[in-house]
This record gives structure tokens, sequence and C-alpha cells, in this order.
């Protein structure tokens, strides 16, 4: 597989600032304000964000974790039933401007399976959609509201974020699928 | 994970440990205020349930709405199945209703392999006859590994009817597969002589074997059994083999004490051990919508004929 | 019948004899006419049977035909039939029939329906006990006078030892056979199968090997006591083989016999909860199953009988506590025992048939059947090939489809029986 890294740890940190600054103006300022990262590195994200935010504003935001395996449009399709995940939001949403956290925006799939869940958790005033990439292809009309990086992408490459909390470094790579590779669907998530 | 649970040993140790992750998830669901999520959204789940038993009935009917699913209820009372319906007719209604699972509960053992020949959904043991109970050993397991943290090397008391006793056979199984240190423990009649050859020991002498245990399963003895001459009384049952208040004193401390219900309060179990703090059998309860639901999903959740593209 | 027919060149196996060895067998007007090297042909039909055995007809001591009262089940008819495409000229209908034949009416009624059938000979099994209560002795006299050979309450023991002992002492008198089930009914109580780790695992109340041992010894015990012909059915024990070869070294007139499944299965073979597996007596360990194959090949056991008992489809489909016991045998048997025990070398060819034939013959008493294959006898043969590979599974020519060996391989195909010189199966085909 060739791999090319289409992020570096600078960048990704400069990224998560920028968003982090754009949500507080998007939001003039920091109240009524909840992350929810999705489930796997989107919540890490998440954290940094909420990290990011504090130091900018001094505000300390909840931060939950969403799994959405359950929510997803193609349970039964796979041999075997997809592998679930934690989920914790142990914070009301009703009334909040939640602020969904995912590390790759693609199909769109999944960013639907969470606006699902979040409605099964309370009622926001609103939702607004951060993404460390956007690779493009959606197959439904979903738009991110703050992107690290644009990054336009063949369907048949995939898209790797390595987070330090998981995976030991800060790094974005796409990889070409090899000789006879099916489409990566990405860990467990369907994009 | 196999198409159909009709026995503990169905479930291999990797598989249990999956189920009772996911159930971790599950009972996360059941905090939220929506205690509910699409997984099987579409999917028929029929309850098939020839012996009454309201609390495993109606956990299995929370676990599989709260997946979304839909419920079938067929129950003794107010069905064709009391009218004599053969279970092969019932079977085939229920196919061609297109049932993907079905949980039958059954006083015939081996009721559920009988039941596969017929239909093409999966196929959940809710009890069958004096066979097994996966799901309530699932169950079990899943608060044993709450409260007490880890399987290798616990040391379990199974105490009671062994022999007539499903719950028994599934976690005896269970447990052995975990690697726990399983013993079987009642009068010579109630316990299979064979019994060393699932893995577990046997004692006739309960106030030897509590002293050294992390848990303690409390079997339900029922009084047919003094009838069928088992024992000669039940009041000599729960002298040499009922968990007295003096006898709970010689658990170690932290051990847990377990009974799969309904109580007979006053022949295993003294009616105020049970409402102890270390008896955990209300947990266990609670536990079960969360367990069965992770079955349902890992066992729905998968595609049966269909081919999916990845 | 002025017919002729000539079977050439088949291995002749005929322990009554002791022939063993390739001969030509020429049968004229329903009886043997030559048997030897290169007999005349002429005007006879010809089979060319090289490579094929050619054995006497077989004899089954143990069947259930299931009329009167049962006709869903199986009639004497398609019982006849069955026993005909197995290879058996000769079938013993056991008593407990509804009504139970314990009068001469039933014992002739199943009779001329066999005689109308036409397709081996039905040798009616009377009961023991009136009705088979297991309290009242039932007319002996007057049914051995019938012609009736064997006594049995079979599908129940006479469990009380004071009436068992009298008919021992009372059927003296006609030189006829008691034939029982050995059956402790309290310890068989409620029993699905054979009492073990396996029932134990499956949940299923099982009965322990003295539940047949017991009673077994009481028998032997009144044999012996009484001067009686005792024939026990149906052994699955290693206990209870023990007990018959004792008491045949000490000159007991006690015979015995084995069912084909009982030689071929083990409780173990239920796991699955298959019904077909359900038969009383049970399927029994390892151990049992050695003893047993071991005592038909030194004649402890004297005969393998099949003990055919068909059931319908709709109760072998119920629950497994729910469905009777009992497996369909007569078409399956010769080819179990020659997959199962000549071909691994546990028996002989000649004490095979030695067992399914010449020895259930001589329980039966003089019928023409078990041969000697000689110039004179009726002509009831069977042809067989025994490597013929073929699946157990429906159509049978029983009614019943509860078979043990259901979708098993077995090798050993019936090409032609011959019943009193009448060709019934024909081309593994029956005529009729």
């Amino acid at each position: 597989m060739k791999s090319g890294r289409l992020l570096d740890a600078g960048e990704i940190r400069r990224a998560v600032t920028r968003i982090a600054h754009e949500i507080l103006e998007r939001n003039k300022g920091a109240g009524g304000l909840v992350l929810v990262g999705i489930s796997a590195r989107g919540d890490d994200l998440a954290r940094r964000l909420a990290v990011e935010i504090e130091r900018i504003e001094g505000a300390k935001l909840s931060v939950g974790v969403l799994d959405i395996t359950f929510y997803r449009d193609d349970i039964g399709m796979r041999a075997e039933a997809p592998e679930v995940h934690e989920t914790r939001i142990d914070f009301d949403i009703t009334g909040k401007t939640v602020v969904l956290v995912d590390d790759v925006l693609f199909t769109g799939r999944t960013i639907r399976a969470a606006m699902d869940a979040l409605v099964d958790f309370g009622r926001p005033i609103s939702m607004l959609l951060a993404v460390l990439v956007d690779r493009g292809h959606r197959e439904l009309p979903i738009r991110a509201d703050f992107v690290g990086k644009n990054v336009p992408t063949r369907k048949d490459e995939s898209v790797r974020v390595a987070l330090e909390e998981v995976d030991g470094e800060d790094a974005v790579y796409v990889e070409e699928p090899g000789p006879g590779a099916e489409r990566r669907v990405g860990r467990e998530k369907n994009e | 994970m196999n198409k159909h649970l009709l026995s503990i040993n169905d479930v291999s140790a990797e598989d249990v440990v999956r189920i009772l992750d996911t159930a971790e998830s599950f009972r996360e669901v059941g905090t939220r205020v929506i205690k509910k999520v699409p997984a099987l959204r579409g999917r028929t789940v029929v309850n098939l349930f020839y012996e009454n038993s309201t609390r495993t009935r109606i956990s299995f009917e929370l676990a599989a709405k709260r997946l979304s699913a839909d419920v079938i209820n067929f129950s003794t009372s107010g069905s064709s199945v009391a009218k004599g319906e053969s279970l092969k007719d019932t079977a085939l209604t229920l196919q061609a209703m297109g049932a993907d699972a079905i949980v039958i509960r059954h006083s015939s053992s081996g009721s559920p392999y009988t039941l596969t020949k017929w239909v093409r959904g999966s196929v959940l043991n809710a009890g069958d006859g004096t066979h097994e109970h996966p799901t309530q050993a699932l169950l079990d397991l899943y608060t044993i590994r709450e409260k007490v943290g880890r399987f290798e090397g616990l040391r379990a008391a199974i105490v009671g009817d062994v022999l007539h006793s499903r719950v028994a056979r599934s976690l005896s199984f269970g447990l052995v597969k975990m690697g726990a240190d399983v013993t079987l423990v009642g009068p010579p009649t109630l316990i299979p002589p064979d019994a060393p050859a699932w893995g577990v020991q046997v004692s006739h002498d309960i106030d030897g074997v509590l002293p050294k245990l992390d848990v303690c399963y409390m079997l339900r003895v029922q009084r047919e059994r003094q009838r069928q001459q088992y024992f000669p009384s039940v009041r000599e049952y729960s002298r040499l083999f009922g968990l007295t208040r003096e006898r709970v004193g010689m658990l170690p401390e932290g051990c847990l004490i377990m009974h799969p219900g309904p109580m007979n309060r006053g022949v295993e179990i003294e009616s105020d051990v049970a409402d102890l703090p270390q008896a955990v059998i209300e947990e266990q309860v609670t536990n079960g919508i969360a367990v069965r639901m992770s079955l349902l999903y890992l066992m729905l959740g998968g595609s049966s004929e269909r081919s999916g593209d990845e | 019948m002025s017919e002729r027919t000539l079977f050439r060149g088949a291995r002749v196996v005929d322990p009554a004899s002791g022939r063993d060895g390739v001969a030509d067998v020429l049968v004229s007007d329903g009886a043997i006419a030559a048997v030897g090297e290169e007999a005349p042909s002429r005007g006879a039909s010809v089979f060319g049977c090289e490579g094929l055995i050619l054995a006497p007809g077989l004899v089954d001591l143990h069947a259930h035909l299931r009329e009167p009262g049962r006709e869903d089940k199986e009639t004497v008819e398609t019982g006849s039939r069955a026993a005909a495409v197995g290879g058996y000229t000769a079938v013993a209908a056991m008593a407990n029939t509804d009504p139970v034949a314990d009068n001469t009416a039933v014992i002739e009624e199943v009779r001329s329906l066999a005689a109308r059938a036409g397709l081996c000979d039905v040798l009616p099994v009377g009961a023991i006990t009136k009705d088979l209560a297991g309290e009242e002795m039932a007319e002996l006299g007057e049914m051995a006078h019938a012609g009736v050979r064997i006594f049995s309450d079979d599908g129940r023991c006479v469990s009380t030892s004071r009436v068992l002992r009298n008919a021992l002492r009372y059927a003296r008198a006609f030189d006829v056979v008691i034939a029982e089930h050995c059956e402790d009914a309290s310890l068989a109580e409620g029993a699905q199968m054979h009492e073990g780790l396996h029932s134990h695992t499956l949940g299923l109340a099982g009965a322990p090997p003295e539940a047949e041992e017991i009673i077994v010894f009481r028998d032997l015990s009144l044999a012996r006591e009484t001067g009686g012909r005792l024939h026990l059915c149906h052994l699955s024990a290693a206990g209870s083989v023990e007990l018959v070869r004792r008491a045949k070294a000490a000159g007991v007139r006690v015979t015995a016999e084995v069912t084909p499944h009982h030689l071929v299965f083990t409780a173990e073979d239920l796991v699955t909860y298959d019904t077909n597996y359900k038969v009383n007596p049970p399927l029994r360990t390892q151990e049992d199953r050695e003893a047993l194959r071991a005592a038909v090949a030194d004649g402890t056991i004297d005969a393998i009988a099949t003990d055919h008992a068909p059931h319908a489809v709709e109760e072998k489909e119920a629950e497994f506590d729910q469905s009777p016991p009992g497996t369909i045998g007569l078409e399956t048997a010769l080819a179990a025992v020659l997959t199962h025990l000549v071909e691994p070398g546990i028996l002989s060819l000649p004490r095979a048939i030695e067992a399914m034939s010449t020895a259930p013959a001589r329980i039966l008493g003089p019928a023409g059947q078990g041969g000697p294959i000689e110039p004179g006898r009726p002509a009831n043969l069977v042809v067989f090939d025994p490597a013929m590979a073929w699946v157990v599974e429906p159509p049978f020519a029983s009614k019943s489809r509860n078979s043990a060996f259901l979708g098993t391989t077995l090798r050993g195909k019936v090409i032609h029986t011959m019943y009193r010189g009448d060709l019934v199966v024909a081309d593994r085909k029956a005529q009729r």
C-alpha cells in the first residue's frame, strides 16, 4: 500500500487551535456549548478542543463520547455484528449547543447516525459539526461547520488519522489500496 | 458467534467476554432517557414460552424492544400453544411470520434443538426442562465480573438440587470455561455422580466449603423433590444444606450470595439472608436485560442470509 | 408354482449345513432342488450371482407390526414387505397390539393377514399375561396348540416374579419359549435414555443398566429353578451379558438376542436430542457395546433381532420426552451388521448369518426357515451384495421412517429375496 502523509503533528495542533477559535467566534463565547466526540478518535479530538477552549476562554466545557454503532445503517449487512465501544454522555444536552467532533468526514453516514443517537439523549438548541479532515464523497446531505483540512481523495483511497492518545503519534495519512484490497471503511465506522 | 444459543457450550470464552463487554454498552443505554436504540429495527423476535415465567419473558421482551425489534409473545395462556398445537406446527407458523429470532422456554429438555430443525431464524434457549439456561448463566457471569472483577481462579460453590437444575448446568459449564474453580454441594441424591467429568468438584459438606468461597450460588430446591424421596424432609435438607444466618457468617468477607430466583425462603435460603447486601439477587435481574440485549444484538446484528457490501 | 429358478455362482453361506463356498442353487416348485456345481439351468429363470452372497432367508425374532390397532404406523402387509426388502423370510410379530394378542382370535387374524400378503412368514407371538397386565397368565396352551412358539409381554416386563415363575413352569408342557423384556419398572421410571454422564449433561432422566440386569438375574434364576425355556429380548448391558454367559455355562435353558442399533450406537449419539436414537432399552456406553459385540461373536448372545418399532412421524417429531421410543429396523438390519460388524472383522460372515437366520430359526422351532439349504427344504433364501453402498432414506417399504440409521451410508444390499420359492424381491425391488 502506498502511503502519503497529509498532516503532521504541528499542522494538527494548529488546526485544533484554529477550530477552537472558530467555535468560540461562531457561538460568541463558550455559553451553552458542549462537545460530543464520536468514538473512536473523535472523542480524543473533542477533549483536545475542550483543553484549547479552556486555555483561550477560561471556560471548562463538558465532553461526552458517543459510539454510534447501534445507529449504523448497515447493521445486518456484515458477517458479524459490529463491535461496540463506550458511550458516555453524563450531562443533559437539552437546550445546549452540541458540537459533534469527528476525525474524518467522508460519506456522512457516521454523522447521520450520530445525530439520530443524540436526539435520543435530549433536544439540543442546535448542533454543529467539527472535523479534522473532510475528504469529500458525501452520500448524504451533511456538511461540516468547522474543518481542519479539506483533502480531495479518490473514493477507493483510505484516510488514516493517528493520534498520540491512541496511536502514539499525531499524523494523518492517505493510503492507496493495495492490489485486490477492498475499500477500507475505517475502523468500524461507516464514514 | 454461533447462529443459535442452545447451550452455554455454544459460546467460547472469547465470545463470553464479547457478550459481557457489549452488555456494558447496553447497560448504559438503560440509563438514558430514551432507553432505545435502532440497532435491530425491522427484525422480529418471538418469545415462545411454554412455561410461565413472567420474569424471564419480560426481560427478553424489554431487551428486544429496546433494540427496536418487533416482539411477538406466544405463551401458554391464551394461544394455540395452550390448545395443544404441536411444537412443529407452531414453529412453522412462526417461520411463516418471518421470525428472525425465537426465544423458547419449554419444559422438555432438548426442545430448542428440535426447534432448530424447522426454523431459519436464530433460536435462543430461555430454559429447557432440566437441561440448560444459558442466558441466566451469562447474566450471572456478568454480575460476578462486575462485583468480583475476574473469573480465573474464582472459587464458586453451587448449592442444592443440581440434578434437576438447568441453571446449575449452564453456570457450571460457563464458570469452568472461564477458568473458575467450581464445587457442587448437595446431598448425593441430587448431585450427578458423573459431575467431575464436567471439570467441577463435588462435596456433601457445605460447612467445609463455605469458608473458602468468592461466590455462593444457592439453587432453588422444590418441595416436590421431597415427595420424590430425594431427601427425607425439608427440615433435614435446610438443616444440612440451607444458607442460614450462621452459615453466612462463615463466608469470607466480600463473598457474593446469588440465587436465580424465585426463592423458596426457608428451604434453601433463610428469609433474612436474602435481604443482606452481599446477596445480589435483585441486581441479577437488572443485568438480565442488558445481557439479553447484548445476545440479541450479537446474534442478529450480523448478516444471516444477506451478503453485504463492505 | 412349477417355476424353476437358478441362482448361479453365488457364495453360499449356510451355517446349518456348514457350507461356505461358491455354488449354484436350483429352486423348483417352492423347494430347493439342487445345490452344487453347475446345476442344470433348463427351463429356469437364471440369476447371475457372481460376487453376491446367498444365504438362508433371515429370521427376525422380534418385530412390532402394529396391526391390529395402529395401522397408521404399520400393517402386517407393509411390515412383511419391509421384512422382505431387508432379506427376511420370517418375522415374529410381538403381541403388544390393540387388542393384545393374548387369545387365538388375534393370533389367527395376524396369521391370515400375513398369508394374504404372502411376502414372508409372520409368526405371531402370544402374550404371557392377559392384556399384558402382568397379573394373570394368558391361555398359553390354547395359543400353543394354534401354533404359537414364543410368548412375550414385550413392551412390558412381567414384574411379579411369581407370575413369571408360573408361566415358565406351565409353558414346559408345550415346549414353548417365554421371552422377556427385562426392565425393573421403578428403576426405569420416567427414563428417556441411559443414565450416565450424557443423561446428566442433557438434562434427561435416565435408567441405569441395573434396571435390566436385576431382572435378567431374576429371570435366569427362575429359568434355572423351573427348567423352562427363557429367551431374553434386546439385551443392552454388559452386566446382562455376563449373567447370561454364566447361566449358559451352568446349563440354564436360556437364549438371548440383541438389536443392530445396540451393536452400533451409544448414549453419546443422543447429544442432538434426535428421537430416532430414543429406544427402550436405551443405547448405553461404549463398554456395553463392546460387551454385546463380543457376546454375539462368542455365541453368548444367540441371535440378532431387529425390535422393529415403527412410530408415526408426528410422534417422533414431538419433544424428546414426549416421543415414543423405538426405531424401525427390518430394512437396515443386514446392512448394519455387514457394515459395522462383519466389515471391521468383529463378526465373521457365517456367524452373522447364523445370528440372523439359523439361530433364530432354531429358537422358533421347525418352520422351514434358517437353512440348511439342501434339496427338499423350502426355498427361503436371500441373495445380497455385501459391498453395495446405499444411503438410508425414505421412501421405505415400512409405513414409518423412524430409523436410527437415517441419513447414514450402509454397505450391503439385498438383491433378491425368495419366500417359499416365490421371488418377492428381485433386483432390489419388492415385486408386490
